[in-house]
C-alpha cells in the first residue's frame, strides 16, 4: 500500500515538517527517509518538526524521532520539535521515553526563534 | 450501558485503528485528555507487539465496574509464539527485535492493572485496566 507523504517545506536554510495525520508505521519510516534525504540535498542547518496534531506518540514514533535527531546531528543539522501536546509529553515520560537529545519548543513560532538563535550561535563558532 | 468494541490486528494500519477505537471508548466513558492519551498509547504498544510478534490477533475494549468504580478494560490476544519468560520481557530495555524494549513495561506504567497470560507456541493474552477517578 502506498504510504501518505508528509510535506517538507524549506524556508531559507531551515526545513519545516508539520505532521497533520496519525502516522502508521510505514508512513513514519517514509517520513524519516524523506526528511534525511532532504536535509542532505538542501544542506539545511535546522529542521523543525511540528507535532501539534499528533495525539499519540508511542515508542515506535518516539524512537523514530530520536533517530532523526541523532542522524540529523551527524549531518550538522539541528532538530527542534514543536507543539507537543501536554498529554503526549506526559505519556512519553511515563512510557519511559524522555528524548534527552531532542530540543523542544512550545509552538512553531517559538521553534523558529529558537532555531534562528541556534544557527546564529553556530555562525559565531560559539557552539 | 456496557460499551464493548473490537479490532482485528493484521497490519500497521490496524494499530492506528485499535488505538483510535480505545481512545473513543475512553472518551465516552468520561476519561480526561491525559488518561485518553495513556490508554491510546498503551493500546498502540500492545497492538504493535501483536503485529510484530504474532502477525495477527485481536484487541477488545470494554467498560468495567468494580467496587462502584468505573473503568476501561483492554484485552489483547494472539495465537502467536507466546512469551517464555514474562519477568524478562517486563524489564525496561529487553527486546528481541532491536526495539527499545519499552512497549510492555511502558504500557504497564500507563495503565492501573496489567497482567500477561502466555504459553509458548499457544499464544498471549494481555489484560489491562484503567480506573476513572
Ligand atoms: N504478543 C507477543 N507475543 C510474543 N512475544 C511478545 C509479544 N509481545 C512482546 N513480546 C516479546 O517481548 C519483548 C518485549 O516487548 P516490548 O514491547 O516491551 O519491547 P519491543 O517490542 O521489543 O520494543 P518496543 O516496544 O520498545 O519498540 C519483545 O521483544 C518480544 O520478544
Ligand atoms: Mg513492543
Amino acid at each position: 500500500m502506498e504510504s501518505l507523504r508528509i510535506p517538507i517545506l524549506k524556508i531559507g536554510d531551515i526545513l519545516i515538517a508539520s505532521i497533520q495525520v496519525a502516522l502508521h508505521d510505514a508512513s513514519a519510516v517514509q517520513f524519516k527517509d524523506d526528511l534525511l534525504q532532504k536535509i542532505h540535498d538542501t544542506r539545511a542547518r535546522g529542521v523543525i518538526i511540528d507535532l501539534t496534531a499528533l495525539d499519540v506518540v508511542d515508542s515506535f514514533i518516539g524512537r523514530l524521532i530520536a533517530d532523526i535527531a541523532a542522524m540529523a546531528g551527524l549531518m550538522g543539522t539541528r532538530v527542534v520539535l514543536t507543539g507537543l501536546q501536554p498529554a503526549v509529553a506526559i505519556t512519553l515520560v511515563e512510557l519511559g521515553l524522555e528524548l534527552p537529545r531532542v530540543l523542544t519548543a512550545l509552538n512553531l513560532e517559538k521553534g523558529l526563534t529558537m532555531m534562528q538563535r541556534l544557527t546564529e550561535e553556530s555562525d559565531d563558532g560559539s557552539v | 450501558m456496557v460499551q464493548s468494541k473490537a479490532a482485528v490486528i493484521r497490519s500497521d494500519l490496524d494499530i492506528v485503528i485499535a488505538r483510535t477505537m480505545a481512545r473513543d471508548v475512553a472518551k465516552t466513558l468520561g476519561f480526561g485528555a491525559i488518561d485518553q492519551a495513556r490508554i491510546a498509547t498503551a493500546v498502540s504498544e500492545l497492538a504493535r507487539n501483536i503485529f510484530l510478534y504474532a502477525g495477527t490477533g485481536n484487541v477488545t475494549v470494554r467498560e468495567v465496574e468494580k467496587n462502584n468504580r468505573k473503568g476501561i478494560e483492554i484485552v489483547c490476544e494472539d495465537q502467536g509464539p507466546g512469551i517464555a519468560n514474562i519477568d524478562l520481557v517486563m524489564q525496561d530495555g529487553y527486546s528481541t527485535s532491536r526495539g527499545m524494549g519499552m512497549g510492555l513495561p511502558g504500557a504497564k506504567r500507563l495503565m492501573d492493572d496489567f497482567s500477561i497470560r502466555s504459553q509458548e507456541n499457544v499464544g498471549t493474552t494481555i489484560t489491562c485496566r484503567k480506573w476513572r477517578n
